[in-house]
């Protein structure tokens, strides 16, 4: 509890200070947000042309699009600490955090925190509105739970993906710019329907890394686009909190095989 | 002349260093374009009506896309960034070369070395496995591809040059420099081919001066520009090169009478 306190604490101190340059600051998230429409314009593109893919519509996309964009933006803004931490490694600074009294997991994660990025998620919240709206998407508590449950499943794919680019830093001690395909590739990989790719594919971002699980599957069953039981497709973003523990345990083993490049 | 060719090589030697970078865009390039090519399959498969350009093109527009994508002015030449900041870029006025020739030489570097590293390796890969790059529809239609592929170079590079100049105005040019890759890869058609964006899109798409880095070659590589029309597209790339190059001439010339520097 009193971690969770001390979190939260960090998150206000680092959110005071990035608005003490008030002016820069709303630059900047208002810059991030309209540079994160670009992937919907592409879409957007697509569909003004085709009008449909595999009987998906652009106002049904959207929707799993959203939960995508929103799930990214929050590790986006809060695992910073695990992107730039091939320089941690490097220098040897690593050692300075074993000292500390508090885990390793929690420093990371406090350690720097990016709040434009928020920006991505007010897009999201956008588009994921729209599509509602438009396809008058009825919001009974089931849907808003399988919107909510598959918001926190993406969120924690993604937290996890940043934490094992980071875990491979222990044995490569140089960031793998070859993870952004996880990542950045992932959120491209996850914003169309999942049924478009190939069976290996598929196969791999369900099973490997469960994105399908998380935002296509649960809306998928809720729009009668996949034949699975809707419990199953309700559930499915747990998937992603499974992810989520094996990358934390991950790293532990990570933390224990650290040896110090410093002098 | 002489010395900033020398200004090139030099950057251009150096830059070949970073080869480690490479390999990760190699990777990251090949997956992009297989990913692309996999959504925009099942796009075409339903396809009623003819569109602008077939399946096979729209294909070798994304291959030639992700292997030339390191040629789009998407970002600026470090240190020169740096030397605006602190003031170091005063050093530069003392030196009897023209800064504009020097920052032109120098944004040439960045935007071709890159590209030459990645895109043959990432065309070797397309081709060993048969991942949909057709070869260009003629031998006068390779030709002109690689005539406008230098001339896309030049043009970059002018554009490059210009976000520099900018900084003379904005110093931190954050703004910018966040929001010009994303402005780059959809004007340029890296997020969908500008053939299939809507019509009333078209003119102003087929006017705007990112086309001519990597658009303008695609088409003529794929036919989509018959090859009696490259003269007038080629044409097209070299007026906006001189225009953009005239612009930063220009800006920089004002920017430097009223240049602060930075510093004690």
């Amino acid at each position: 509890m009193d971690k969770l306190r001390l979190f939260f604490k960090l998150i206000g101190v680092s959110f005071k200070s990035q608005m003490q340059h008030r002016a820069s600051f709303l630059m900047l998230i208002s810059t991030y947000f309209l540079s994160t429409f670009i992937d919907i314009i592409g879409i957007w593109v697509l569909f003004d042309r085709f009008k449909m893919v595999q009987g998906w519509s652009l106002k049904e996309v959207a929707i799993i699009y959203g939960i995508m964009h929103i799930g990214f933006s929050i590790p986006e803004a809060f695992a910073r600490g695990f992107d730039n931490f091939g320089l941690l490694i490097r220098n040897g600074d690593f050692d300075r955090v074993l000292l500390r009294p508090l885990g390793t997991l929690f420093q990371m994660a406090s350690r720097e925190i990016q709040w434009m990025r928020l920006g991505r998620l007010l897009q999201g919240c956008i588009i994921l509105m729209w599509g509602c709206l438009e396809l008058q998407f009825s919001l009974n508590p089931l849907h808003i739970l399988t919107i909510l449950l598959a918001i926190l499943g993406t969120a924690a794919v993604f937290y996890g993906l940043f934490i094992l680019q980071a875990t491979l830093t222990f044995w490569t001690t140089e960031t793998l710019e070859l993870m952004n395909i996880t990542t950045f590739g992932g959120l491209e990989v996850g914003q169309y329907p999942i049924s478009l790719y190939n069976p290996i594919l598929r196969g791999f971002f369900t099973f490997i890394i469960p994105l399908a699980c998380v935002a296509y599957y649960p809306i998928a069953t809720a729009l009668n686009h996949e034949t699975i039981p809707m419990w199953l497709g309700t559930i499915a973003p747990l998937g992603g909190l499974i992810f989520l523990y094996f990358s934390i345990k991950l790293w532990k083993l990570g933390v224990q095989h650290y040896s110090s490049t410093g002098s | 002349m002489k010395a900033y060719l020398a200004i090139l090589y030099a950057r251009m030697a150096t830059l070949f260093q970073y080869r480690g970078a490479a390999f990760a865009g190699i990777a990251t390039q090949v997956f992009w374009a297989i990913i692309k090519t996999m959504i925009l399959t099942p796009f075409y498969a339903q396809a009623s009506v003819l569109q602008p350009i077939s399946l096979t093109q729209a294909i070798t527009f994304i291959w030639l896309g992700q292997a030339l994508l390191a040629l789009l002015p998407w970002n600026i030449d470090k240190e020169l960034e740096a030397q605006v900041k602190n003031g170091n870029v005063s050093y530069e006025l003392v030196r009897p070369i023209n800064l504009y020739s020097l920052w032109y030489a120098r944004a040439f570097a960045i935007r071709t070395v890159p590209t030459i590293m990645r895109c043959i390796p990432v065309f070797m890969i397309a081709i060993l496995f048969f991942f949909g790059l057709s070869a260009p529809v003629s031998w006068l239609a390779s030709l002109t591809f690689g005539i406008s592929l230098i001339l896309g170079a030049f043009l970059s590079a002018a554009i490059t040059t210009l976000i520099i100049i900018s900084l003379f105005w904005t110093i931190s040019g954050e703004g910018i420099q966040r929001l010009m890759p994303h402005v780059a890869l959809l004007l340029s058609g890296l997020i969908v081919p500008l053939p299939l964006f809507p019509e009333w899109l078209q003119p102003f798409l087929n006017l705007q001066p990112l086309r001519g880095v990597i658009d303008i070659p695609s088409r003529l590589y794929t036919g989509v520009i018959p090859i009696q029309e490259a003269f007038y597209y080629l044409g097209f790339q070299l007026l906006w090169i001189l225009i953009l190059v005239g612009i930063g001439k220009w800006l920089m010339n004002r920017g430097l009478r009223q240049i602060v520097i930075q510093g004690g």
